[in-house]
């Protein structure tokens, strides 16, 4: 074979390998629709979707997921409440205000919190801060929605300060030099120039963090509580959509309507966390800066 | 680089050169109320037959049931007796479910140790579950609200519970469903305003166990059926045990494993019980 | 402007600049804060007994040794699966392909495979390798199962490994008469080779530090024996730590043993990102270039 040959089946080859994520993908949707879709024939899809009542283990079963969503997305709202504030200043801190030495530290911390294995956070927040709430608020549980919250945001604001750090990085120094040039202070000039140019970043990480929140397993797990209702307080349990699918899953014999009901909720959360994916993709290529109009 | 390649060659040389071996093993899953029971029993077990490979799980005899189906493991722990679904399900595979009475159990509903309640009948406990009494006071305790403990859906227990006490009803969603007994003994000895349910080798010091219509549950009122909550413990194989899952489960139904169950607070099955075949209802 | 003006707009600065490192220091409070609490809880457990051990009598005693284990099997087998695969196809994306629809295509693949929640990838793992392949809950669906699940972040930190070499070191191979695959599997890949390091190390905590992807394909709760194959169930620390505390038969009792297991668990994937950042760090500062 010769140089060219080789070249060209090297080439191939990679290529192969590159499909290899589109592949998974493919395969995990399909996974995910050949043991989800059977359900549909036993439950319409608005029944399942908005159905009030998760009773899998009934006879006969009621499959409805309405308080399951309703559920990831009360938590992941809170979460990303109060991710979204400390997530930005954080990185705003780190970008902007910091002093050399305590960036590269800054940095370190988010990085570690970021790689902190979810279900320490969950064992944390069951073990440490369930007591604790339960005890100071003289709450019926401390497994609730505030606390799966709170641990959930823990978990968001890296993702949204790393790559809002990023975005503050990417603005052009020239457009930095410009306002102070104008006379503004280091705060304007972050807040009205640094942050507005970083917008579409920072709104990807936001995107990023809030799927990241929607789709986190363990935590909503061991810290929400479980209950399969419509919360009508903060101090409420729920049972976010991967909650139950971990819960469940194990007991649930091959191919009943159980485990199929498992797995439609499982593309109902593929599909949400894929939307999110995707409008951030989205956001970020539309908004790239391309050059920054300099000399 | 070469050190590298050379490491992970080794390293996947290793792990798959030690493909199957003929080693004996039991893999035993399921419900979390008979794993007392299972891990005492393996323990003393390998020690006395060094070579055999026991792994366990629980999960809730929902997953022991299903391993048993799936062919995922050798022994099916469970809590409550198979379903007739259940069993068409395994049928369908060709499978044969096969029932073990290992031990009795009775069901006890238990409160934090600041509770005075004392006794609720079966009717209060069904209101209760269901949502319906939601405050200490209503059943002769405290003016505060009551919080209710349960199993999961995987739970044996919990479907016994259903069994004795719902009897179809449903529980309330904001039940507070965990994940094994373990769980909710912890739960409800940490929470003043709970109630939960669990069976009797789970009853231990940091709860306080009701009495039901009156009646305790012990070791005689378990055998005698006095107690309304008395359910026996199965393990479940596929078809007829053999090998080393036929000794084990003799282990368990002989007389030294009847003392780890006993030990583990849950009631000796008198004598050796003739294995039941399948679903009697 | 005026004086008053100005010392107003100072002012608010302060106050801005004040919350600004109220954050940051909140969170590493936060991160601090957790990491003491655990040391603190589960220093007691550790012990030579603790991490040699497979644990005794309901787990109340003895150790977590076959959960060490189990997860570094499954890390290995991660990263044997997502390394080459993660490499190879960042190779392609940066040194092979042309601009195009297909490119495009493949990045908005890796990029929502990034997004997939872990659950998700662990029905997967069950569906596809413990079920439709029959491999069984095992070492090898666990792995299998992880090490797509780092695939995306191998193949991104191997990407911007590959980006930042220089392009003037591929077209002086290339002037050299260097081929294409040679001038990248000697020159552009050693280069490249501390980031991607990084990158994988990053992964490999990742997979560590897993739960949900193995509970369904891998993970038992208690193996009295250590695995002898890759068909073997194992335990692993993630999991350990959930069953303990949730599913366990003495949670009370278990409870030092389960700090001790959190914060073996957090000693490895700390240790495993610090070892990564300290890589980063020293190549950037001895980069010639």
């Amino acid at each position: 074979m010769n140089r060219t040959q080789k070249e060209t089946a090297i080439r191939a080859v990679f290529f192969l390998f590159a499909l290899v994520s589109i592949l998974i993908l493919g395969l995990i949707v399909l996974s995910l629709f050949r043991e989800g879709l059977p359900l549909f024939r036993q439950v319409s899809v608005s029944d399942f979707l908005f159905g009030m009542e998760w009773y899998p283990t009934y006879d006969p079963p009621l499959f409805g997921i309405w308080p399951l969503i309703v559920g990831s997305v009360i938590v992941t709202v809170l979460a990303t409440v109060i991710a979204i504030p400390v997530g930005v200043l954080t990185a705003v801190y780190i970008a902007e205000v910091a002093p050399p030495l305590f960036k590269d530290l800054f940095k370190s911390v988010v990085e570690l919190l970021a790689g902190l294995p979810s279900v320490v956070l969950g064992f944390f927040g069951m073990v440490v801060v369930a007591p604790w709430l339960q005890d100071t608020f003289d709450l019926p549980t401390g497994l609730n929605i505030i606390n799966a919250s709170m641990i959930l945001a823990l978990m968001a604001v890296p993702t949204i300060a790393s790559i809002s750090e990023d975005a503050l990085y990417a603005v052009p120094r020239e457009y930095k030099e410009a306002s102070f040039a104008l006379g503004a202070t280091n705060y304007e000039t972050i807040t009205r120039v640094v942050i507005p140019s970083a917008l579409s970043g920072i709104s990807t990480a936001v995107i990023l963090g809030m799927s990241r929140a929607i789709g986190e397993t363990m935590v909503v797990l061991m810290v929400a509580g479980g209950a399969a209702a419509i919360p009508e307080s903060l101090f409420d349990s729920v049972r976010p959509m991967p909650a139950s699918i971990a819960a469940e899953m194990g007991e649930t014999p091959y191919r009943s309507p159980h485990y199929h009901a498992l797995f439609a909720t499982g593309i109902v959360l593929f599909f949400i966390t894929l939307a999110f994916n995707l409008v951030a993709d989205y956001i970020s290529n539309k908004f790239k800066e391309v050059g920054s109009g300099t000399l | 680089m070469k050190i590298v390649k050379r490491l992970s060659l080794i390293l996947v040389g290793l792990l798959l050169a030690a493909t199957p071996v003929l080693a004996e093993s039991i893999v035993i899953k399921g419900s979390t109320t008979v794993l007392p029971i299972a891990q005492g029993a393996l323990e003393a077990y390998m020690k006395a037959n060094k070579g055999v490979q026991i792994s366990l799980s629980g999960g809730g005899s929902g997953e022991g049931i299903k391993a048993i189906i799936d062919k995922t493991a050798d022994i099916g722990n469970s809590s409550r007796e198979i379903k007739k679904e259940e069993i068409a399900l395994a049928q369908k595979k060709g499978g044969k479910p096969v029932a073990h009475v290992v031990a009795f159990d009775a069901l006890v509903p238990v409160v934090h140790p600041s509770n005075p309640v004392k006794d609720l009948t079966l009717e209060q406990l069904s209101l209760i579950y269901q949502g319906k009494i939601t405050n200490w006071k209503e059943v002769g305790g405290k003016d505060m609200q009551i919080v209710m403990i349960s199993r999961d859906t995987s739970s044996g227990t919990f479907e016994s519970w259903d069994h004795f006490v719902m009897k179809k009803a449903k529980v309330s969603p904001r039940a507070q469903m965990l994940a094994s007994s373990g769980a909710v003994y912890t739960a409800v000895s940490k929470n003043r305003y709970s109630i939960g349910y669990l069976g009797i080798g789970y009853v231990k010091k940091s709860v306080k166990a009701l009495t039901v219509g009156g009646t305790p549950a012990n070791i005689q009122t378990a055998m005698s059926r006095e107690y309304p909550m008395s359910r026996e413990l199965y393990m479940y194989t596929d078809g007829e045990p053999r090998g080393e899952t036929a000794k084990f489960i003799a282990f368990v139904k002989g007389p030294e494993g009847q003392k780890i169950v006993a030990a583990q607070g849950f009631v000796p099955t008198q004598a050796v019980a003739p294995a039941k075949k399948g679903k009697k209802k | 402007m005026t004086t008053a003006a100005m010392k107003y707009r100072y002012f608010r600065q302060s106050l801005f600049f004040g919350l600004v490192r109220l954050s940051a220091f909140a969170l590493a409070l936060a991160l601090g804060g957790i990491l003491a609490y655990i040391l603190y809880q589960g220093a007691g457990a550790l012990s030579w007994e603790f991490v040699t051990q497979p644990p005794r009598d309901a787990m109340t005693k003895g150790g977590i040794f076959p959960a060490i284990l189990g997860t570094l099997y499954l890390t290995t087998g991660a990263i044997l699966v997502g390394l080459p695969l993660g490499v190879v196809s960042a190779i392609y994306l940066t040194e092979y392909a042309k601009q195009g629809p297909v490119i495009r295509v493949i990045r908005i693949g890796v990029n929502c495979l990034a997004g997939v929640p872990s659950v998700v990838f662990g029905l997967f793992g069950l569906g596809f390798f413990v079920v439709f392949l029959q491999f069984g809950s095992s070492i090898l669906a666990g792995a299998l199962t992880l090490g797509f699940l780092i695939l995306p972040t191998i193949i991104g930190a191997s990407e911007e490994a590959l980006k930042s070499v220089p392009q003037t070191f591929r077209e002086a191979s290339l002037a050299l008469g260097v081929s294409k695959w040679q001038t990248i599997l000697r020159i552009v890949l050693p280069a490249a080779l501390p980031g991607i390091l990084t990158g994988s190390i990053l992964g490999l905590g990742r997979a560590a530090g897993e739960t949900a992807p193995i509970m369904f394909t891998a993970a038992a709760f208690f193996t009295a024996k250590l695995p002898t194959s890759i068909f073997d169930e194992v335990m692993a620390l993630p999991y350990h730590i959930y069953v303990l505390a949730t599913a366990g038969t003495n949670i009370d009792e278990t409870r030092p043993l389960q700090y001790g297991t959190v914060l073996v668990l957090m000693m490895l994937v700390l240790g495993i990102n610090l070892v990564a950042i300290l890589i980063r760090r020293t190549i950037r500062r001895k980069k010639k270039w």
